[in-house]
């Protein structure tokens, strides 16, 4: 807990919500499934942190927001190691893991021209079909794609 | 949404499959049962396809309903740029059932979302095409007299070809043995291997459509190979008559062995098989009229089994 509580309070967050674990690489496509970009709040993005397991990693920190368990499942899409820390008083009082769910709806564009949801105002809506490499599929025109290589809206 | 839908065979059961076949063989005997009296259906065709659509209206005339709809896109209100849901919506408030067939991948899924009408996917794109698989299994089981332990082979294009694809997929219920004879380019997707792998179905790929595995089979699915699919001209015109098959092939068949096709054909089975017994890709289409008045009425909630002296 001591280490957490020094490392986040870089950014000195009161209340908020600290993701962590993010691969580099992954970091602005998290910031884009947040939507953070139309946020008033006080937001620090960190990337390319030294980490034991990532090689380098992204953080984020969003002051006063706890996101919905909903959006934050999305991240695992593209940071399936991420954690999320519940930051209330300057206490880490929840960290847990980004868990993926079964069904990703919306975020996610199909990579098939002749999807019908490329073609009509629609939400889209994928099934996880592989847990290990994130291999997700299309519940419309079944295509399936590497969340790696998935196309974020 | 309603769950009557058909939209890929995928979403159906072993039992439904034995089911539909079990009516498909009511309707062949009872051809004329004029169970849709004052039931409208929807045709919407956003791509033609004459054959599937002749079928599917034969199928609701034959049961005493009558059509609506349109038969391409270019005369529908999609042309002026309707969405599709404002047209299933629209349709929805006239008909009992909608029959579409689209050029949009996963078109039919969605439709079956936005209305509580049933849907039966008449085809979308390149994707899945239901009642095209049922017409299959309805000759299958029809012609061997079951539709467990076969061999069944298939020839030509396996790699874009989506009948042997869903036919593949639907008969993994049935233990079957499948020989897939095709050249490198249009060769079984992986994923398709994969799937049988994991649901233990034994296979056996050839580039060589040999006496052998003739010999072997029960069913020989024959499937077009389209010059458009191969980037390389040459190599078409080299492997275009490899898969053709001849009358003189059949001599070493076992007798219960019968030729499909999903049709058209072009030059793939030779005009001198047509008269062969084992020839049975013209019955065939003609079970596709019975299996889609089984679908129909499933659709609709329409137990015929237990409908009976109203002929
Ligand atoms: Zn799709």
């Amino acid at each position: 807990m001591n280490t957490d509580k020094k490392e986040l309070a870089v950014a000195a967050l009161r209340c908020g919500t600290v993701i962590d674990h993010i691969p580099s690489s992954a970091l602005f496509k998290a910031v884009k499934i947040l939507g953070i970009e139309n946020m008033d709040k006080y937001v620090t993005i960190g990337n390319n942190l030294s980490s034991h397991k990532l090689g380098t990693k992204g953080i984020i920190k969003i002051a006063d927001v706890e996101f919905p368990e909903s959006i934050l499942n999305r991240i695992a899409l593209i940071a399936p190691h991420a954690k999320v820390n519940i930051i209330r008083d300057f206490n880490v009082v929840e960290k847990r893991p980004i868990k993926l769910p079964d069904t990703i709806v919306g975020i996610v564009r199909c990579a098939n021209p002749k999807c019908i949801t490329n073609n009509e105002p629609m939400r889209t809506r994928f099934t996880v079909v592989n847990r290990n490499d994130v291999t997700i599929r299309c519940d419309y025109c079944g295509h399936t794609v590497k969340s790696d290589d998935a196309i974020i809206d | 949404m309603n769950s009557n839908s058909l939209v890929s065979i995928n979403d159906i059961s072993r039992d439904e499959i034995l089911d539909l076949i079990e009516r498909a063989r009511f309707f062949e005997e009872h051809p004329n049962h004029k169970i849709l009296d004052g039931k409208v259906v929807a045709t919407l065709f956003f791509e033609p396809s004459t054959r599937t659509r002749l079928s599917f209206e034969t199928a609701v005339n034959r049961l005493g309903g009558r059509v609506i709809g349109f038969s391409d896109a270019s005369t529908s209100s999609s042309s002026k740029g309707e969405s599709l849901k404002d047209t299933i919506m629209m349709v929805s408030n006239y008909v009992d059932l909608i029959v579409m067939r689209h050029y949009l991948e996963g078109a039919a899924r969605y439709a079956t979302e936005v209305t509580d009408t049933p849907v039966i996917n008449a085809g979308d794109g390149a994707n899945q095409h239901p009642s095209q698989t049922m017409l299959d299994l309805y000759s299958i089981s029809k012609t061997q007299g079951t539709l467990n332990d076969l061999t069944i082979t298939m020839v030509g294009d396996l790699k874009y070809g989506r009948t042997v694809h869903s036919l593949l997929m639907a008969m993994q219920y049935f233990n079957p043995t499948f020989h897939f004879v095709a050249c490198p380019e249009l060769q079984m997707p992986k994923e398709y291997k994969e799937f049988c792998d994991l649901h233990g179905i034994k296979y056996y790929e050839h580039t060589e459509f040999s006496p052998e595995v003739i010999a072997a089979s029960d069913i020989l699915y024959m499937t077009r190979v389209q010059r458009e699919r191969f980037s390389d001209l040459m190599e078409y015109e080299k492997v275009k008559n490899l898969y053709t098959l001849r009358n003189s092939m059949l001599d070493v068949a076992k007798d219960n062995l019968r030729v499909l096709h999903p049709l058209p054909r072009v030059n793939e089975i030779d005009r001198d098989v047509d008269d062969n017994p084992k020839a049975y890709y013209f019955e065939q289409a003609r079970n596709g009229l019975f299996a889609r008045q089984a679908i129909i009425c499933k659709a609709l909630g329409i137990d015929v089994l237990n409908l009976k002296g109203d002929e």
